[in-house]
């Protein structure tokens, strides 16, 4: 039996004639919601675009063969020593090759398993770049371009040239930005490499790399996994490194370990590999959602406040209403309606403020070494976060209004109507 | 005895600052079509009964009889249905919403009943406003009037859903001696025209002795009736 237009009635003259104070409480929520939205799109987008520096850098599974002394010493397994306690001083690395045994068959296996988005094969070389009498160390990494493009951040760190033209050029090589300066050199320029065995070989310079990681941009290129192969002198399926991209990223771990033992190769998962990267992005989502929940917490005491006041001043009023028929609940929906309302409107606003300031914040530049493919601040306009930002503003006004509104229910007309 | 209201052995005592006894074993009753005055000096606990009339209050012993049904012991849902419907109620201090236009202010209670569509709510509020001669008031703001005018007002929101009795506390008492003849001959007209029972708590004696009955309080205690 409760009659909503003439609650509703109530609640917009009482809102429209005290327009001073509802602005300021709307006003409250608007900052509330559009600094969170603001705070959580700035922040998540940092976040994303910080995430997939690492992420993207670094493989979800990097096989390669380890370096490493054998675990078991040859003299354990001699008989006659069985039960001694042997000490084997300066112990050497196992001889073994630096290919990954049987390559292009792990990469066929790879590449059919449903988890896997992509596998690709890589060979690393030491090799020396020469620039008149100087030769500068580096590496030299044979890929798969196309490949590598589609699954890294490759393509992204290209910031001259473009991966096509390694693709077309059998003597292409995409070299690193910070030996490009030291060598002033620059495209379709050509770069003499010379291997670890003395063989000489010119490249064209058909790309330009920048990963914004300086030590890496001083020392390493890449070039086609054939043209490297040639170099070294070596067969096609000679291999050193397989990068492994997942669709799911939270299988790397348990991926890595069975690869280890499938294979007999050294796997290495992504978490192993950033063990402190989750923990910082979850304590920045954190300190996020913090601030704003500590800024809706504001704008909700605010809210409080004012309806707090709006019904000291409207005592008569509602020992009016209530001596004409009105019950408790009418009087309680009247002020919750207006809570409501504040809150509706505050929070669409908010929403608003929220997407226009993102908007700004998406166009300011922002150019920085460390990150070659971002020209404006990171934005992420998750709906998600809009989705939360209403619902905590009709959360906190309703918890805001519900309050005061209680109170105006139990007002007892006869001590106001009496009082005077 | 055919009564519109009723009351058997009303007893209330006030809690603070002391244990104080109010209203002593109040029994009477008023009749269709009948304007009843109830007189007291202050303190005799005059207005106290109207509040508990008036179903506002509810703290007391014995028991309320409107129409012949029992009001004691119900909710406070139901009682504020009562008071719309079949109580009308004139204060004092003539309180109107200050934010609504006259004719919002008389219209307000029909609407929460919300037995009428708006534009029958509509006609009958202007038509009650007429009748009181305040009909040219209608889209004033309620704060913009004067205190007669706002009395008139009230008047005509209490009539608003043809309540069983009307009642009020001191009525005329802030009003000058020109409104307040004023209101008496309305509430005089609305018993002779339209049977409408009236009690009003008052304590002008030229009021009092020009209704049909008077009812003395003192103490908390009836005297006469």
């Amino acid at each position: 039996m409760i009659n909503w237009s003439v609650i509703l009635g109530i609640a917009k003259t009482h809102l429209l004639t005290k327009m001073k104070s509802t602005v300021t409480a709307t006003l409250g929520v608007t900052f509330g919601i559009g600094s969170y939205i603001t705070l959580v799109s700035f922040m998540t987008g940092l976040n994303t675009v910080l995430d997939n520096l690492v992420l993207n850098q670094t493989p979800h599974i990097h096989i390669y063969n380890e370096i490493r002394p054998s675990p078991e010493q040859p003299i354990a397994l001699f008989d006659d020593f069985k039960n001694a306690f042997n000490v084997v001083h300066s112990i050497k690395p196992k001889l073994s090759q630096k290919k990954i045994h049987n390559a292009l068959p792990i990469l066929n296996y790879l590449k059919e398993q449903p988890n896997v988005e992509g596998a690709t094969p890589q060979l690393r070389a030491q090799i020396f770049y020469l620039s008149g009498s100087m030769e500068l160390g580096g590496n030299l990494i044979g890929v798969d371009i196309m490949e590598e493009v589609r699954l890294s951040n490759l393509g992204d760190n290209i910031v001259e040239g473009n991966p096509e033209a390694l693709k077309n050029n059998e003597s292409g090589i995409i070299l690193g930005a910070g030996l490009a300066e030291k060598m002033s050199l620059s495209l379709s320029e050509r770069v003499q490499i010379t291997t670890v065995t003395g063989n000489i070989f010119p490249l064209k310079i058909v790309g330009i790399y920048q990963s914004g990681i300086a030590e890496v941009d001083n020392v390493q290129s890449f070039t086609n996994l054939k043209t490297l192969q040639r170099i070294l002198g070596e067969v096609e399926n000679y291999v050193t490194d397989i990068n492994v991209k997942l669709l799911d990223i939270a299988q790397a771990g348990s991926m890595a370990e069975r690869m280890e033992k499938q294979f007999d190769v050294k796997a290495m998962g992504i978490n192993e590999a950033n063990a402190q990267f989750e923990s910082g992005s979850n304590i920045r989502n954190l300190i996020t959602y913090a601030v704003s929940i500590t800024l809706l917490i504001v704008a909700g005491f605010g809210i409080y406040n004012i309806l707090n006041m709006l019904i000291y001043e409207k005592m008569k009023d509602i020992a009016i209403l209530k001596a004409t028929g009105f019950s408790g609940t009418d009087v309680q929906l009247i002020f919750m309606g207006q809570a409501v309302i504040i809150g509706v409107a505050g929070g669409v606003l908010g929403l608003l403020t929220g997407f226009v300031l993102s908007k700004i914040i998406d166009r300011t530049p922002f150019e920085t070494e460390a990150l070659p493919t971002i020209t404006t601040y990171p934005v992420d306009y998750d709906p998600t976060s809009y989705f939360i930002g209403i619902t905590f503003a009709l959360l906190s006004t309703f918890v805001a209004g519900y309050l005061p509104s209680n109170r105006a229910k139990n007002i007892d007309p006869v001590l106001i109507i009496r009082g005077t | 005895m055919d009564y519109v209201l009723e009351t058997v052995n009303i007893n209330k005592y006030f809690y603070k600052p002391k244990e104080f006894h109010v209203l002593k074993n109040i029994s009477f009753g008023v009749q269709k079509g009948e304007f009843a005055s109830i007189m007291g000096k202050s303190g005799s606990g005059k207005s106290t009964l109207l509040y508990i009339l008036s179903t506002m209050d509810t703290d007391y012993k014995g028991q309320l009889y409107l129409n012949n049904d029992l009001i004691t012991g119900k909710s406070q849902r139901e009682l504020a249905h009562i008071r719309n419907k079949n109580i009308g109620f004139v204060f004092q201090f003539h309180y109107l919403l200050s934010e609504f236009s006259v004719l919002e202010n008389v219209m307000l209670p029909a609407k929460k009943l919300g037995e009428k569509s708006p534009g029958a709510i509509e006609r009958n509020a202007r038509q009650k406003l007429d009748m009181l001669h305040i009909g040219h008031l209608a889209q004033q703001r309620a704060s913009r009037i004067s205190g007669g005018e706002k009395q008139r007002v009230a008047i005509a929101r209490a009539l608003i859903n043809d309540p069983t009795i009307l009642m009020g506390d001191e009525p005329t008492g802030n009003l000058d001696s020109q409104n307040a003849e004023n209101v008496f001959n309305i509430f005089k007209t609305l018993r002779e025209e339209q049977g409408l029972s009236l009690l009003v708590v008052t304590h002008d004696e030229d009021f009092a002795k020009r209704t049909d009955r008077i009812v003395q309080l003192a103490n908390g205690e009836i005297i006469t009736q």
